[in-house]
């Protein structure tokens, strides 16, 4: 799809959502955002990873219950199948490729109200975004753990963390191209970067995020089985009606702070997550 | 190790490449129609056998196959294991046929054999027997259209039938073929490749799904100087389709060591998940590689000394009936065994050989509750290697698949109930 037509297709979703919004300065409103959208004031990121067979899921003991990789089966391609037209099934669990964590994903949010991607509100599928560049220790250190104190280091620079906004650790784990090397597993299961339990507590507790994001599979580090609690960025942020959002990529194209976050799982039916496009609309001069 | 240098070099040694202007001559067929009493004949061949038919009323031995005694006409024949002893009578060399499988491999030997026991066959005659009269013995054996037909052999040792130019086509020997392995992550896969390997294969294409996962056994496959490992997942039919495009045209023997066994009983929560996994991987995988790779085979079934001959599925002697403590496994392999069956017709119009092995419990981790005797990789492989020198398409290694066999040849309702019962 051209970029242009790419536009023209935001610009149509972006209309109905506005109908509902300001119906009185619907025209004049619509109008501005068509060509924030268009001018280069405004520039777009795409921070997805293409679902594709390829693309590695997350590893659990092969007794367990497992998530399904990516899949795509083709119903016709032009053929007799289907003579003018081309579409494939495909099959993926909820946890797979850039994806989003609902809360009720986790046990210490199995009882919250609104927990499944299906009940969400809608209007935290748009939010600010916090990027908080881990990549330089991450490239040291695969098992780099980001801190409290980072995060204060990071506000000392860029200013407070906003309540109900995205944090992303940015680490450009997402520029290992080879499926290996992502995962980076060795006998001691998988080493990648994450939040420590300190760190995830202060900014569900002292800054009530909406979520936190990485680039990784998964929010949590590589080795956070072995944490106090165990996996303490799934426990804590979805303990609080947080969401989580994994294997994005280009977070190095985001600016620190200023970037707006759509990330809008698919409406599943109790569902825990879903794969799903996630973009941010960046104002020019930032990042 | 110097032996095993100059084996590896032996093996590694190239036969003549082919002539790319000339046409790839197309498969032609041995006669395959049988009656369904001559089937019989066949039916012990695929398991390796001789068995021919003895009167229950007067113990004549009957050939060739019928329904009613030569001698007292009687009706009660039943079929039954014979030695095969008996004495070359009658030699003749074929120098022209009407059928164009034997055109093509003229000149031909037939003999005729009086076994010691009376009867009279007619048979092939291997290179090494010389001179008639002379003490032999009779082997049965699949020609490429899958039928049995009988062989006189040396009367002792084990014979190798790829020694003779023309009998040589009633094996599917691994030396110098080239071959496809598509798991090579499993113990069993790496002992099928090693074992490949030391049979003389010439290449050995070993599979690889999710890279990220690394197990025990894969540095050291990498050591192996026929094998190269590629990137195939049974689950995913782009990858499939890849690897075809990238070697299809060039397998000799596909052996699918592809596997997937949990151990979940039918009820348990999960049982769902991991059946579709088994699923995916036992069926359907065999689905999509038959897809693939099945037309380029069968494409390449008469391409000279190095044709296209062999396809090899690593079933389970759960297939023949469910065992319960690995229901959905059972179920899987059921289906893979049901899907072969199609397969191998399909091949056979070809003349491309489908072997089918039913090991029992094996010495792994998803059989690990399982009381001995369980079969080693190694036997598995062995087992796998043998059949494809010999002549034959259903294996049933070690001897906890003899006994099922036996088991489910008697009476399969039977073992159906033994086997729920928890009587393994």
């Amino acid at each position: 799809m051209t970029r242009a037509a790419k536009k023209r297709q935001n610009k149509a979703t972006s209309k109905k959502a506005l109908k509902k919004t300001a119906p009185s300065s619907n025209d004049c409103l619509r109008g501005r955002l068509q060509a924030l959208v268009a001018s280069p004031a405004l520039r777009l990121v795409d921070l997805t990873q293409t679902l594709s067979p390829d693309f590695p899921p997350i590893v659990l003991p092969p007794e367990m219950g497992q998530s399904r990789p990516f899949r795509m089966e083709q119903i016709s391609r032009y053929d007799e199948n289907g003579p003018a037209w081309y579409w494939n099934n495909v099959s993926f669990g909820e946890h797979t490729g850039t994806h989003f964590d609902a809360p009720i994903h986790w046990i210490s949010g199995r009882d919250l109200p609104n927990n499944s991607v299906d009940a969400l509100p809608l209007e935290h599928f748009v939010a600010p975004a916090c990027v908080i560049d881990c990549s330089a220790q991450a490239a040291d250190n695969a098992d780099f753990l980001l801190t409290a104190g980072h995060v204060a280091a990071w506000e000392t620079r860029h200013g407070r963390i906003p309540a109900a906004s995205w944090v992303l650790m940015r680490t450009d784990w997402s520029k290992r191209g080879d499926p290996v090397a992502y995962q980076n597993l060795d006998e001691t299961g998988q080493h990648t970067p994450g939040p420590d339990p300190d760190c995830v507590r202060f900014l569900v507790n002292e800054r009530d995020v909406l979520g936190f994001g990485t680039e990784t599979i998964g929010t949590d580090a590589g080795q956070a089985a072995h944490f106090k609690p165990p996996y303490p960025c799934h426990t804590y942020m979805h303990g609080a009606s947080k969401y989580g959002l994994q294997c994005l990529c280009n977070l190095d194209l985001l600016p620190p702070t200023g970037a707006l976050i759509v990330a809008a799982p698919l409406k599943i039916l109790d569902g825990s997550g879903s794969p799903l496009r996630v973009f941010a609309l960046v104002p020019s001069g930032r990042g | 190790m110097r032996q095993r240098e100059a084996k590896v070099a032996e093996a590694t040694t190239r036969a003549k490449r082919k002539n790319p202007i000339l046409r790839t001559p197309l498969p032609t067929l041995p006669p395959g129609a049988r009656s369904r009493v001559a089937l019989g004949l066949t039916a012990a061949a695929a398991r390796g056998a001789l068995e021919l038919q003895v009167c229950r009323d007067c113990a004549a031995v009957q050939y060739p196959p019928r329904e009613v005694c030569r001698d007292c006409l009687s009706s009660r024949l039943l079929w039954r294991p014979h030695n095969g002893e008996g004495e070359l009578v009658a030699e003749t060399v074929l120098h022209a046929a009407q059928e164009l499988y034997f055109r093509e491999r003229l000149p031909w030997r037939i003999g005729v054999v009086r076994l010691d026991d009376g009867a009279n066959l007619v048979v092939y005659v291997h290179e090494s027997v010389r001179g008639t009269p002379c003490r032999i013995r009779v082997e049965a054996a699949l020609d490429r259209a899958g039928e049995a037909v009988l062989l006189a052999v040396p009367p002792h040792g084990s014979t190798d039938l790829s020694a003779d130019p023309k009998l040589r086509e009633m094996t599917c020997d691994p030396r110098r073929r080239k071959i496809l392995v598509t798991d090579g992550k499993s113990a069993i896969g790496q002992a099928v490749v090693r074992a490949l390997a030391d049979a003389g294969a010439e290449m050995i294409w070993v599979g690889e799904a999710e890279p990220w996962k690394k197990i025990a056994g894969s540095a050291k496959l990498r050591e192996v100087p026929q094998a190269t490992v590629v990137p195939l997942d049974v689950t995913d039919s782009a990858s499939v389709r890849e690897l075809a495009g990238e070697i299809g045209g060039k397998v000799d023997i596909l052996v699918n060591t592809a596997d997937c066994h949990r151990t979940s009983a039918i009820g348990a929560r999960g049982a769902l998940n991991a059946a579709q996994l088994e699923m995916d991987v036992n069926y359907f995988g065999l689905l999509r590689l038959a897809k693939e790779f099945a037309p380029l085979l069968k494409a390449r079934a008469a391409d000279g000394p190095a044709n296209a001959i062999a396809w090899v599925n690593v079933l389970s002697i759960f297939a023949l009936s469910n065992y319960p403590p690995h229901g959905t496994y059972s179920a899987s392999k059921a289906a893979a065994l049901s899907l072969s069956q199609a397969l191998r017709g399909d091949l056979y119009a070809a003349g491309v050989r489908l072997i089918n092995l039913f090991p029992g419990p094996v010495d792994d981790e998803w059989d690990q509750l399982e009381l001995p005797p369980k079969l080693s990789p190694n036997a598995l492989a062995n087992a796998l290697v043998a059949a494809l020198r010999g002549s034959m398409e259903d294996v049933y290694p070690g001897e906890v698949a003899q006994d099922w066999l036996a088991r489910h040849r008697e009476n399969a309702k039977a073992l159906e109930r033994e086997l729920s019962e928890g009587n393994r």
